[in-house]
């Protein structure tokens, strides 16, 4: 199998070996004229006040919450999905249920209001 | 020296060096995104094991999952992202101690890698193991399958128990 | 030594496959957009440079190099200085897995027009690939330490995220069809314009579709990088050449999402008509090369209307979006494979 894999690890040293060198490129190649105004962030000509790494709303961390378990059930999808024209009735029911199991949780998130922007 | 090794010291060395990264770096920033390339490394390593399906699904679910969960966890948590989090507590006698076990549960790891007979399979490794994952998960593994199913619920449950907006 | 040919000939694809990308993706397609937004615009765009402006983008490339590259004292170095890479190295990568074209026969030996499409994983890499991109935003806002930078990285990567769902599950609808996972054998069972996925995917096509468009941050999803409340986004702290790595990586991308679309929805390399009907045989390089016009073409067409609908839309409001992700796309993606299911099971 390595030998199928080699020319996409070859090309994944390749991508980011062309970015290194964009990136080696752009320091070495731009001016240098460094004061102290344009090393300041910039906050729309406001002075820059405390740090942005401030605390900021936890929705964020529940929307990746609920996409890991989303995401994992949809992993379990693809080989079934592959295999599916080989399967017999019994396994397409089992999977059918399986995708049941799966709306239930997704309805249930979504009256308890889990998955609501606001 | 033929390419399979090289390939195979190439993920190893990512390993290490990453997962050493994520214990001794003093900004937690670091340690998290050092994470990334453990998991990659790993997926690598899967790749060489013939195991396609897991090493891409170890991308999507711990790379493209969990470490977000992890970096927002730290992100969220912002008062400890510039602090020096190396732990309070290592003294001279601590870290002398932590040495002695840590020598000698590497001692016993070589030492068991070095004696066991390891079992070498004889079946030609497939060519995909996709429709073989599929095929068992649906017929052999059925229970197991559907318990999965039944723990993920459980796991949308605790999800939504947690993102409930208090009325 | 066979290892050393593998290897070689990898090469020798990659430096063709980065110069299509850079030429045709990221330079093109930022002309294209700047000619056809003036276009819609009853303006002339850029006209100065070269022949109707076409070399506008060198001029542009050439001077994002000479600028000054400034990284903010309050910016976390490291960081700031990986984000970009990442974001390009995977905008490139990801075209490991394309084919081209379809195989060339020379002589006994079978050659693949591109990196690795035989893979048997093929478009699950994609989906991974995507999902590490994620990284090079929610960094490039993290390591600015600018309060519009790192709301748009956040902003961004939960969006993707989210987004990603609807894809994934978009997606097993055309497994569901080809029963594999690669990106050769999905496109290999297109052959003619009646057998093109579309046709039996119109749910799967629009939400892939919309996920895409999310995924590649463009407008009507474009909140990562909305001008009025966030300045640049994610990018606000970038100049010289860094910003332009994320300039080019999001051509790329689109770029990509459109030869995703049309190699898993509208037939990829194949020709709307069997190659027979053109006298062409197959495995020839003759055929070869029209496959790849036609391929091109079509990417062509999708990056069109992924600038059309820039100029055309207004953009949404962030939990407009996030509600459209999780309470449409989604459920309306698992009608979707259970229909496919329930199609093929009755055909069968």
């Amino acid at each position: 199998m390595l030998e199928a894999y080699l020319p996409l690890i070859f090309m994944l040293i390749f991508g980011f070996g062309i970015a290194v060198i964009f990136l080696v490129l752009s320091e070495w190649l731009g001016a240098r004229r460094i004061t102290k105004e344009k090393q300041t962030t910039y906050e729309s000509g406001m002075q820059p006040f405390r740090t942005a790494r401030d605390r900021f709303s936890v929705k964020f961390y529940l929307v990746a919450m609920s996409f890991i378990v989303f995401d994992i059930e949809v992993v379990f999808l693809y080989p079934w999905a592959v295999q599916f024209k080989m399967l017999s009735p019994e396994a397409i029911i089992a999977m059918f249920i399986f995708i049941a199991i799966l709306f239930a949780g997704y309805f249930y998130e979504l009256r308890k209001g889990g998955i609501e922007w606001q | 020296m033929d390419i399979f090794s090289i390939v195979f010291y190439l993920f190893a060395v990512i390993i290490v060096v990453s997962a050493a990264i994520v214990v001794m770096s003093k900004n937690i920033m670091y340690s998290a995104f050092s994470l990334l390339f453990t998991f990659f490394g790993v997926a690598g390593i899967y790749v060489l094991l013939n195991a396609d399906f897991i090493a891409v699904t170890q991308i999507m679910i711990y790379i493209g999952g969990i470490l977000i969960l992890i970096i927002f966890g730290v992100m969220l948590t912002s008062r400890i992202t510039g602090v020096d989090i190396k732990s309070g507590t290592t003294g001279k006698v601590q870290i002398a101690f932590a040495g002695v076990i840590s020598l000698v549960i590497a001692i016993t790891l070589i030492f068991l890698f070095a004696n066991t007979k390891w079992f070498t399979s004889e079946l030609k490794p497939h060519q995909s193991t996709i429709e073989d994952i599929g095929k068992e998960l649906l017929t052999n593994y059925l229970l197991a399958f559907e318990v999965a199913s039944v723990l993920l619920l459980i796991a949308i449950i605790g999800a939504a128990f947690i993102a409930r907006r208090k009325s | 030594m066979d290892i050393i040919w593998t290897l070689l000939e990898a090469l020798i694809k990659a430096v063709v496959i980065l110069t299509l990308i850079l030429l045709f993706a990221a330079a093109l397609g930022v002309w294209a957009e700047r000619k056809i937004s003036a276009w819609i615009q009853n303006r002339i765009g850029p006209n100065r440079v070269g022949p109707f402006g076409l070399l506008q983008p060198f001029a542009d490339v050439f001077k994002l190099f000479m600028k000054e590259d400034l990284i903010p004292k309050a910016a976390d170095k490291t960081f700031h200085r990986i984000a970009p890479i990442i974001t390009l190295g995977i905008a490139i990568s990801v075209y490991a897995v394309i084919p081209f074209a379809g195989d060339v026969q020379i002589g006994d030996k079978v050659y693949h027009m591109g990196i690795a499409p035989d893979l048997n994983i093929g478009i699950l890499f994609v989906l991974a690939l995507t999902s590490v991109g994620v990284y090079g935003i929610t960094l490039a806002g993290w390591s600015s330490n600018n309060k519009y930078s790192l709301l748009g990285g956040l902003r961004s990567s939960a969006q993707m995220i989210s987004y990603e769902l609807s894809m994934g599950l978009a997606l097993v609808g055309v497994l569901l069809i080809a029963g594999s996972l690669s990106l050769n054998d999905i496109v290999g069972k297109q052959d003619v314009i009646w057998r093109w996925n579309v046709i039996f995917q119109p749910l799967g096509f629009i939400l892939f579709l919309v996920s895409s468009f999310a995924e590649t941050n463009r407008t009507p999803f474009d909140l990562p990088e909305a001008e009025p409340e966030l300045v640049g986004g994610y990018n606000t702290e970038y100049s010289g050449m860094k910003f332009g790595m994320f300039f080019l990586a999001e051509y790329a991308n689109m770029a990509t999402a459109s030869a995703i679309m049309v190699l898993l929805y509208f037939g990829g390399w194949q020709l709307p008509i069997p190659a027979e009907w053109l006298g062409l045989q197959q495995g020839s390089i003759s055929l070869a090369i029209v496959q790849f016009l036609n391929f091109m073409l079509k990417i062509a067409l999708f990056v069109f209307f992924f600038i059309w609908v820039r100029w055309t839309v207004p953009r949404f409001r962030y939990d407009q979006l996030m509600n459209l992700g999780w309470k449409v796309l989604l459920p309306l993606a698992l009608l979707n494979v259970l229909l496919t299911a329930i199609g093929i099971w009755i055909l069968k």
